[in-house]
């Protein structure tokens, strides 16, 4: 028996009201294709989604957590960046 | 009573039931986690089948009893599932190779059912259609990967599908009670399903490089109760609680 492991994949999901996939997880499967059947049976079995990605972990480059505050601080003092200075007229809902 | 259809319904029950039961094994038990969830999916979607044609088994009965009074309460020759679904879950390979000779078969029953002139069964079939495709497709990458992956895999499935050939040709069993339903529109013939079953056993054979087993030695009984002695030891585990305290609930 081979004790190679199966690679990693990381699993998004497409639920019934979202337009986008969501990760959800992760897991191992041989290939591409029992991914997504894998997918299906663990991530899916309670109905939570309609449309199933997978992608293999090494595949995704990750932004360095060390340098998360030259990435990420600089966007705190700018609150003029978020549209809440505008007086929404009345009568307008949904915004 | 309408025999031959309860007859009927009783056989299509009593595989779910066996296989789910066989497969539920499994649960804890899996190569990996991931296989694992999926075998015991698998082995709901066959209870969920249970209950719904063991329920109709009931209805058409007529004795007042219930789908748990047929699954729990019968003696082993009153079971008439495939002697195939009744044998051991052995290593991975051959549960695989059980599985996928009886989703080949599945996946055209169900579909000739959808045209069944009995509504009850073609409405369980129209559910089950879709389970049982996606069983099928799960048991065939499986096989595919088995067959054709490394030397020791692709020899212990070969080995399963040897042993297991002499059980295939019980799923187009038939006798008189298929002869009046295929008769009265209620049910397929066994020959159509035989090449439907065949064309994907081939095609999946090929692609997994095994070879089928030139053996035509033919296993029957289960059809007519009479099965293996696995069956025993399977109806001891299922029925235990309802044997041990009758009409227990939880």
């Amino acid at each position: 028996m081979s004790n190679k492991e199966w690679p990693l994949w990381e699993v998004f999901i497409r639920s019934k009201q979202g337009l986008n996939h969501k990760h959800v997880g992760s897991l191992r499967a041989p290939d591409e294709i029992m991914a997504v059947d894998n997918a299906r049976d663990v991530y899916t079995r309670r109905s939570e989604g309609v449309s199933i990605w997978v992608v293999e972990s090494k595949n995704i480059y990750a932004s360095d957590p060390t340098e998360a505050d030259s990435l990420f601080e600089p966007a705190n003092t700018k609150v003029y960046r978020h549209p809440t200075f505008y007086d929404v007229p009345d009568g307008i809902e949904h915004m | 009573m309408d025999k031959a259809l309860f007859e009927y319904v009783l056989r299509l029950g009593d595989d779910s039931l066996i296989l789910g039961h066989r497969l539920s094994e499994w649960c804890g038990h899996g190569p990996v986690l991931e296989e694992d969830i999926a075998l015991t999916n698998i082995a709901l979607d066959l209870i969920g089948q249970t209950n719904l044609l063991l329920d109709y088994a009931a209805k058409l009965e007529n004795k007042g009893k219930t789908a748990d009074d047929l699954a729990f309460l019968r003696f082993d020759k009153e079971y008439k599932n495939v002697l195939l679904v009744e044998q051991p879950n052995g290593d991975f390979g051959m549960t695989i190779m059980r599985q996928f000779l009886f989703d080949a078969y599945r996946v055209p029953l169900f579909s000739s059912l959808l045209k069944s002139k009995d509504e009850t069964l073609a409405g369980i079939a129209e559910k089950s259609l879709k389970e049982a495709k996606y069983h099928l497709k799960h048991s065939s990458e499986w096989v595919i990967r088995l067959g054709d992956g490394t030397e020791e895999s692709h020899r212990r499935i070969q080995d399963s599908l040897d042993s297991l050939w002499r059980y295939s040709s019980e799923l187009f069993y038939a006798d008189e009670i298929d002869a009046e339903l295929i008769d009265r529109g209620v049910a397929p013939s066994q020959d159509d399903l035989r090449s439907e079953w065949q064309k994907t056993v081939n095609s999946v054979l090929l692609e997994a490089t095994l070879t089928t087993p030139s053996n035509n030695w033919k296993f029957e009984g289960g059809r007519k109760g009479l099965h293996s002695e696995h069956l025993g030891y399977i109806l001891a585990e299922l029925q235990y609680m309802q044997r041990a305290y009758p009409n227990m609930e939880w």
